[in-house]
């Protein structure tokens, strides 16, 4: 076990390191430091000696890979591809355009977008599993076909629907919860419950669709035949045997989720006005803040790489057929 | 049976003709009307995409393995009610992917024949009549005959005066109240009535065809397509096209001479906006899935068949491109694309160029981002085909590789793509949305419903509240993806292998 997760670990750093090198030639080669100093500072009438200042600033004044001017190591320690790539692997993510600390700021800001991302994810996964289970002992009748063109239905809708539709509703006319905001403390639990009920609300039409298919498919399976064979109820057919099968794939599939929750949600922060991870990348694309973008890049690979791991390791541990070489 | 030459059937050559038809009109309007075509690289890229549709249809219609799949989604109510609207939309898609410019103003009177307007029209702007481009001031509700705001206005007494100023090309000559209830009534009546004329003489062209192909008198067809019999669900789809004509009949009488959605803040109408919005939509649902394909059907087919260091780097490029969140990849893209339209203005000489390219680069980057899944799914099934009994003995006659790989790999893995290309569809649509919220999504030039969200964000706040830009895209965008939604579940069901009824 602990050989296959050394080897899973090490078979990820080829891959980080592609991700860095795709990152820097998108960010320095496509478009020269140049080019990004000329966009930033605008306009056409941009003087050279600001364009230099600018990049002095950043550091971008270095050269890309290798530093001819520089003694010993720092021939390749000097230059902007050490400076700005290489140094994510140790989470130096240097600082934003505003001259904020950036490892500073995603430690701030991690807290909220798990307050909002963990909840969101259990209430969700627990009200999928139940509608599906509820729509698998009732398939082929109408509940089953209504509850499946619901579904499709929810799926159509758009995520930003949702969003505003819920605001809208809960905020503005029932005045239930407030529209945005953030606060620190157990204050924010009346922010926070909105989004996370949308987060639910917006998938449960592709989750418990999903979901059904898999207990349907469990259904079919020999072991469900004998177990009402021998007598068992519906009921009993239906949680003992049918839910524990069926959850190995809904949580196998679940795990890999779980490390990007710390990401955040893009779009529901930045409508909620949540200081989370998640407006953090958006307001960082907005004002084309590079350097913020590059590290969630980098942190969001990671994440997803951690997520993959994960999920194998999940597989041996529920299901003791599938053994690991 | 009579061998024809090179494969020239009458059959082939009705359909040529019914394909090149179009291009002739085409080209005979230009000529009448002394028009400029334009050609945008979307708009290329549609033709292709039509004319590959067509081309694997008809050669489906041949191979008894693709054959059989696409009877049954003709025989599936769900998938013919939903093709039709799909096909609306289309039509839609392709008439506004017809550019053109039109003759400046003056210019044949004045004996000019080679001066045009500045600003690119498609067919569809030119079918929708010119009072879509009339702009009124500001807001506007849905059918209504004055503005949102109250503005100051001089009396004939030279008093100043508060008042909701009437709009300048709605209701023109209908008074307030009672006349104006009556106008829209009238116009509703009018536009309901002309549809299901419309419809009624389609069917009764198609009846008569439809007789005539089934060698029975029309009257006893009439009876069985109005019973529901036979294997295509014909009156299923006519009951669908009647209501889609008479939607749009109300929708166009009344747009004669109202905002039918109102108008947005700077007083443009929003029913000529989310119209419009449809070829974007429908661009970045199929092109993103097109220009991807050459590249995962090749990739996943040469790891799956050639496995050892091959297969070690395809794989490793693509855990590596699918290991970066997709919305942070796109945005790290756009935001390059972004700075390089920056820095060379002089490669985009007009404004809708400069748009089409974005939209052209935004499929392209979606496809980078999402083409990993597929050519996974490939790869698997290539590997699956290589233990397989046929291509053994491909191997064992000494076929090339290359031919194995094109001939026997190849058209059994299509399934697979024609499955994906038609689920991804839905959510490629729905993405556009949140890329253009995000800042990173079309142009924001471009009509799309995205950007028609995102304006309509700080419109929910105003006191009272505007809805309608809001609304009007939830809904285009809403009857689409879920028509896709419910056509692309028969389509996989009936190309997906694993569900062949026992």
């Amino acid at each position: 076990m602990l050989t296959y997760i050394v080897r899973r670990v090490l078979y990820a750093i080829p891959i980080l390191i592609g991700v860095n090198l795709l990152t820097f030639i998108l960010f320095f080669v496509v478009n020269t430091p140049d080019d990004m100093a000329r966009l930033h500072l605008g306009g056409k009438r941009v003087s050279p000696e600001m364009v230099a200042q600018w990049k002095a600033e950043r550091g971008y004044d270095k050269p890309m890979v290798y530093n001819a001017q520089a003694a010993g190591i720092n021939k390749l320690t000097d230059t902007i591809f050490y400076v700005n790539s290489v140094r994510l692997f140790a989470f130096q993510f240097g600082s934003s355009d505003d001259g904020r600390d950036i490892v500073q700021d995603i430690g701030q800001r991690m807290w909220p977008s798990l307050a909002i991302a963990v909840p969101a994810f259990v209430f969700g996964l627990m009200v999928n599993i139940s509608f599906a289970l509820l729509l698998a002992f009732f398939r082929a009748t109408y509940v089953d076909t209504l509850g499946t063109v619901l579904c499709v239905v929810m799926m159509s809708v758009s995520g930003l629907f949702y969003i505003i539709a819920g605001q809208y509703m809960l905020s503005k006319l029932l005045r239930l919860v407030p529209i945005s905001g953030y606060d620190t403390g157990w204050e924010a639990i009346k922010f926070i419950l909105l989004p996370v009920a949308i987060g639910v609300v917006s998938g449960i039409g592709s989750g418990v669709r999903w979901y059904r298919t898999l207990f349907l498919e469990e259904m079919n399976k020999d072991y469900v035949r004998t177990a009402r064979a021998k007598g068992l109820s519906e009921y009993l057919v239906l949680f003992r045997h049918i839910l524990k099968n069926g959850m190995i794939p809904i949580l196998t599939g679940a795990v890999v989720v779980i490390p990007l929750l710390f990401m955040g949600a893009l779009i529901t922060e930045s409508f909620f006005g949540i200081p989370g991870l998640g407006s953090y990348t958006i307001d960082a694309i907005n004002s084309q803040d590079f350097a913020i973008v590059r590290a969630m890049v980098f942190l969001g690979s990671l994440m997803y790489i951690l997520g993959l791991i994960l999920t194998d390791i999940s597989y041996t541990l529920v299901d003791p057929r599938i053994r690991l070489q | 049976m009579t061998r024809w030459p090179l494969g020239i059937t009458p059959h082939n050559v009705t359909i040529a003709a019914w394909s090149l038809a179009p291009v002739a009109l085409y080209f005979s309007c230009v000529a009448f009307y002394h028009l400029k075509p334009v050609w945008l690289w979307t708009d290329f890229l549609v033709y292709v995409l039509i004319a590959s549709m067509t081309a694997f249809f008809v050669a489906a219609r041949r191979r008894a393995h693709l054959r059989e799949p696409l009877t049954r989604i003709i025989q599936n109510r769900t998938a013919m009610v939903c093709l039709v609207v799909l096909a609306a939309f289309t039509a839609i898609g392709v008439l506004d992917s017809v550019h053109f410019r039109q003759p400046a103003a003056g210019a044949a009177a004045a004996g000019q024949t080679d001066r045009y307007a500045p600003e690119v029209t498609s067919v569809l702007d030119a079918l929708m009549g010119p009072q879509h481009m009339q702009m009124e001031t500001t807001y506007s509700a849905p059918l209504s005959l004055v503005q949102y705001e109250k503005s100051t206005v001089e009396r004939a007494d030279g008093v100043h005066e508060r008042v909701f100023p009437r709009l300048k090309f709605a209701g023109v000559g209908v008074a307030a109240g009672d006349a104006h209830t009556r106008d829209i009534v009238r116009r509703v009546v009018v536009g309901a009535l002309s549809g299901l004329l419309a419809t009624a003489a389609v069917a009764a062209l198609f009846l008569a065809w439809y007789a005539y192909t089934q060698a029975s008198p029309v009257r006893a067809t009439f009876r069985r397509v109005l019973r529901g019999e036979g294997d295509v669900p014909w009156r299923a789809m006519w009951v669908t096209l009647l209501a889609l004509c008479m939607i749009v009949g109300v929708v166009v009488a009344l747009a004669d001479g109202y905002h039918v959605f109102g108008t947005d803040k700077v007083g443009k109408d929003v029913l000529y906006k989310s119209v419009k919005s449809i070829r974007t939509g429908l661009i970045i649902g199929t092109l993103t899935t097109l220009v991807m394909l050459p590249f995962a059907v090749l990739l996943g087919i040469l790891a799956g068949y050639l496995r050892g260091w091959v297969d070690d780097v395809i794989q490793y490029v693509y855990t590596t491109l699918s290991s970066i969140p997709g919305v942070l990849l796109i945005a790290a893209s756009v935001l390059m694309l972004q700075t390089y339209i920056h820095i060379h203005p002089e490669l985009f000489p007009t404004e809708a160029e400069r748009a089409d390219l974005r939209l052209l680069f935004l499929c392209i980057i979606l496809g980078i981002t999402s083409w990993t899944g597929l050519c996974r799914l490939i790869r698997g099934e290539t590997m699956k085909l290589c233990e397989a009994d046929f291509l053994l003995a491909a191997r064992g006659f000494g076929a090339h590789p290359l031919a194995i790989m094109l001939r026997h790999i190849l058209p059994n893995v299509m399934h697979i793509v024609l499955i994906s290309v038609v689920l991804d569809f839905s959510g490629l649509v729905l993405a556009e949305a949140v890329l253009s919220y995000v800042g990173v999504g079309v142009d924001p030039s471009t009509y799309s419903w995205g950007n028609m969200i995102n304006a309509a964000r700080l419109e929910m706040a105003r006191e009272p509240m505007v809805w309608w830009p809001l609304l009007s895209a939830f809904v285009f965008m809403f009857v689409l993806v879920l028509a896709a939604n419910l056509f692309a579940d028969v389509v996989r069901d009936a190309f997906d292998p694993r569900l062949k009824r026992r």
